[in-house]
C-alpha cells in the first residue's frame, strides 16, 4: 500500500499541520511503509477470530454522580495565554 | 411538478444528571463564568475521565420510552475536529456502537398517524460556550463542557414543518416525563439539527441535503423547515442543484446562509476511546430500568379518556407535560371531578400562568387550592364568574380560596329572605318593568336580574335570584 502526496497534505490539514514540498515528499515514503508494515497482518486469517471492538479487557467502570470541588475561576485560568472576563480568550472565530 | 420535504432529524438533549458525564463537576446552568471546571473538563494532558453511572442509566431509561433496542455492548470514541469550544480538540462520543439503536416514535399532524424511525441515540459531551463579545478575540466558557447529552437521529421519515414540530414536541414529551431531562429549550436543554432535501413526489432516490444545526425552539425550527425547504425547491425550479452544506439559521432575519460546503466536510477521524472502557449491559439490567419507567403520555391520554370519562382534547392537553398531568392527578385524587378540574385546568389557568410569568413548574397554587375553589362553585357559595376573580386573586396571593371568599365578602347570596328584601324593593321601584311583563315582554326580566346583580355586587345566586323575581312580579301583577 502506497501513500500518496495528496494523502499526506490532506491528513495534514486536517491535524493543521503545514510541511514543505520536500517534507511531503519524504512523509509520503515514510508513513507509506508504516502502512506496508502494518499491512502484514492482512496476509492473516482472522475468520475465526472475533473482532476487537475495544483493546481494553476491562468493561463498565462507573462514576457515581456525585458532586466534587472544582477549580476556582483563577486556578483554571491559571494557564491560558491570554484571558478577559472570567474566560479563555482565543483568535476570534467567524460566527 | 409536485415537490415532496424529506427530513431526518438530530436532537440533542442535556441530561439531568448532577454532575458531568466525565467528572464530577456539577452540571448546573447560568453559573459564573469557568467556575465548574476541573483539569478533565478543561482538556489538561494526563488526567483520566470516568463514565457516569447515571448518564448510562439515563441513556437506557431514554432509548427505552422512545422504543429502542438497548445495546449489550456499546463504546465510547473520540471525534476528532478543531474548534475553540472544545479544549481537547476531539469530542468523546459513540461512532459505529451507540446505546440505542432502532425506536420508534408515533406522531399525529391534523388527525393523521404516522411512526417515524430512530435509527439511534448516542452518548456525548457538550463542548464549551463561546461569547463573541471580546473586541478582538472570542472568549471561552468551558462550564457546558462535559454536561452529557444524547444525541437522538432520525430515519428521513419526516415530510413537513409540522411533522417535525409534532415529533419534537413528542420526544420532549416522553422525555420529560422520564425524568432523564428538564427539555428547557431556553437554556439549551434541547436543540435540533435538520437534515433536509426536496425531491419528486413519487420517486423514491433522496435529493441532496442541507443540514441546519442548533435550532434551539419549536418556532426556529419550524421557520428554518418552511425557509430551507422553499430555497430548495426554487433553486430546483431554476434548473439549479442543490449543494451539500451545512447551513446557519439566523432566527432574527428568518434566513439560512452557507456555513461550510461538502468540500470542506469534517472528517472527524473517529476512533475508539481509549481512555473509557466498553460499556456492557445485562438483560436484568435492562429490565430493571423498562419496569420503572413511568407511565408514558400515550398511556395516560388513553386513561384519562377511560377512567375519568374526559374528551380525547382534554386528555391530549392535560398529558402534554408530566407536571400538568401531575396536578390534574393530584387534584383527580382530593376530588372526583375530572371534568370540571379539566375544564378549569384548561381555560381559566393558562393565562393566569402568563400573566403572572409562571409555567406549570412553578405555578403559585397546589391542587388543592384548585380543589378547594372548584367546591365552592360546585356548591353555589360562589359563582363560576366570582370563582375566576377568586382564582386570580390565589395567583397572586397564594391565599386559600375560602379565606379569600370571607375577606372579600363574595359569597353567594343564596338566602331567600335577604334576596326577596332586595328584589322586593327593585320590583316596586321599576313598576314599568312590571308593566312590560303583565304585556308579555318577558326581556324585561333580564333588566330587573340585571339590577338585582348590580345590587348585590353580582353575588346573588342567578337561579334562586330569577325564582324570587318571578314570584314577586307575578304578586304585583295579580
Amino acid at each position: 500500500m502506497s501513500l500518496t502526496r495528496e494523502d499526506v497534505t490532506y491528513v495534514a490539514n486536517l491535524a493543521r499541520l503545514e510541511f514543505s514540498e520536500d517534507e511531503v515528499t519524504a512523509l509520503a515514503e515514510q508513513l507509506g511503509a508504516v502502512l506496508n508494515y502494518a499491512e502484514a497482518l492482512s496476509g492473516l486469517d482472522t475468520s475465526k477470530i472475533k473482532a476487537t471492538e475495544h483493546v481494553l479487557a476491562v468493561q463498565n467502570v462507573f462514576r457515581e454522580d456525585e458532586i466534587k470541588s472544582c477549580l476556582t475561576n483563577e486556578e483554571a485560568l491559571a494557564n491560558a495565554p491570554e484571558s478577559e472576563a472570567g474566560c479563555f480568550k482565543v483568535p476570534r472565530v467567524m460566527e | 411538478m409536485e415537490y415532496e420535504i424529506v427530513i431526518g432529524m438530530e436532537i440533542h438533549i442535556e441530561l439531568g444528571t448532577k454532575t458531568k458525564i466525565f467528572c464530577s463537576c456539577p452540571t448546573e446552568f447560568g453559573q459564573d463564568e469557568n467556575t465548574h471546571t476541573c483539569p478533565v473538563c478543561l482538556g489538561m494532558p494526563g488526567v483520566l475521565p470516568v463514565l457516569n453511572e447515571k448518564v448510562v442509566e439515563y441513556a437506557t431509561r431514554a432509548g427505552l420510552a422512545l422504543n429502542c433496542e438497548i445495546a449489550h455492548f456499546s463504546k465510547m470514541d473520540r471525534k476528532n475536529y478543531f474548534y475553540p469550544d472544545l479544549p481537547k480538540a476531539y469530542q468523546t462520543s459513540q461512532f459505529d456502537l451507540p446505546i440505542c439503536t432502532g425506536g420508534v416514535v408515533g406522531i399525529e399532524v391534523d388527525g393523521v398517524k404516522k411512526d417515524i424511525g430512530i435509527t439511534r441515540i448516542h452518548i456525548e459531551e457538550d463542548a464549551g460556550k463561546l461569547l463573541h463579545e471580546s473586541a478582538d478575540g472570542t472568549l471561552l466558557d468551558v462550564n457546558r463542557c462535559g454536561v452529557p447529552l444524547i444525541e437522538i437521529v432520525t430515519e428521513p421519515d419526516l415530510r413537513s414543518a409540522e411533522e417535525a414540530r409534532a415529533f419534537a414536541e413528542k420526544v420532549r414529551n416522553i422525555l420529560e416525563y422520564t425524568g432523564v431531562s428538564d427539555c428547557k429549550m431556553e437554556q439549551g436543554s434541547m436543540r435540533f439539527d435538520v437534515n433536509l432535501s426536496i425531491r419528486e413526489k413519487g420517486c423514491q432516490v433522496l435529493g441532496t441535503r442541507t443540514e441546519m444545526k442548533n435550532l434551539n425552539s419549536f418556532r426556529a425550527l419550524i421557520r428554518a423547515v418552511q425557509y430551507e425547504s422553499k430555497r430548495q425547491i426554487i433553486e430546483l425550479k431554476k434548473g439549479r442543484t442543490i449543494i451539500q452544506e451545512t447551513r446557519k439559521w439566523d432566527d432574527t432575519k428568518g434566513t439560512s446562509s452557507s456555513l461550510r460546503s461538502k468540500e470542506e466536510a469534517h472528517d472527524y477521524r473517529y476512533f475508539p476511546e481509549p481512555d473509557l472502557v466498553p460499556i456492557v449491559l445485562e438483560p436484568d439490567y435492562i429490565e430493571k430500568i423498562k419496569s420503572a419507567l413511568p407511565e408514558l403520555p400515550e398511556a395516560k391520554k388513553q386513561r384519562y379518556i377511560d377512567e375519568y370519562k374526559l374528551p380525547e382534547y382534554d386528555a391530549g392537553v392535560l398529558t402534554t407535560t408530566g407536571v400538568t398531568a401531575r396536578f390534574f392527578e393530584d387534584a383527580v385524587a382530593l376530588y372526583n371531578e375530572p371534568k370540571q378540574i379539566s375544564n378549569w385546568m384548561m381555560v381559566e389557568i393558562p393565562p393566569l400562568l402568563k400573566e403572572n410569568e409562571l409555567s406549570m413548574e412553578n405555578i403559585s397554587i397546589a391542587p388543592a387550592q384548585l380543589v378547594a375553589l372548584l367546591k365552592l362553585v360546585k356548591n353555589n357559595e360562589i359563582s363560576g364568574n366570582t370563582g375566576k376573580e377568586v382564582l386570580k386573586e390565589m395567583f397572586s396571593t397564594g391565599k386559600n380560596p375560602g379565606d379569600i371568599v370571607k375577606e372579600k365578602g363574595l359569597a353567594q347570596m343564596s338566602d331567600s329572605g335577604e334576596l326577596e328584601a332586595i328584589i322586593e324593593k327593585i320590583v316596586s321601584d321599576n313598576p314599568k318593568s312590571v308593566e312590560d311583563i303583565g304585556a308579555g315582554n318577558e326581556k324585561a326580566y333580564g333588566f330587573l336580574t340585571g339590577q338585582v346583580m348590580k345590587a348585590t355586587k353580582g353575588k346573588a345566586n342567578a337561579q334562586v335570584a330569577n325564582e324570587i323575581i318571578r314570584a314577586v312580579v307575578a304578586k304585583h301583577l295579580a
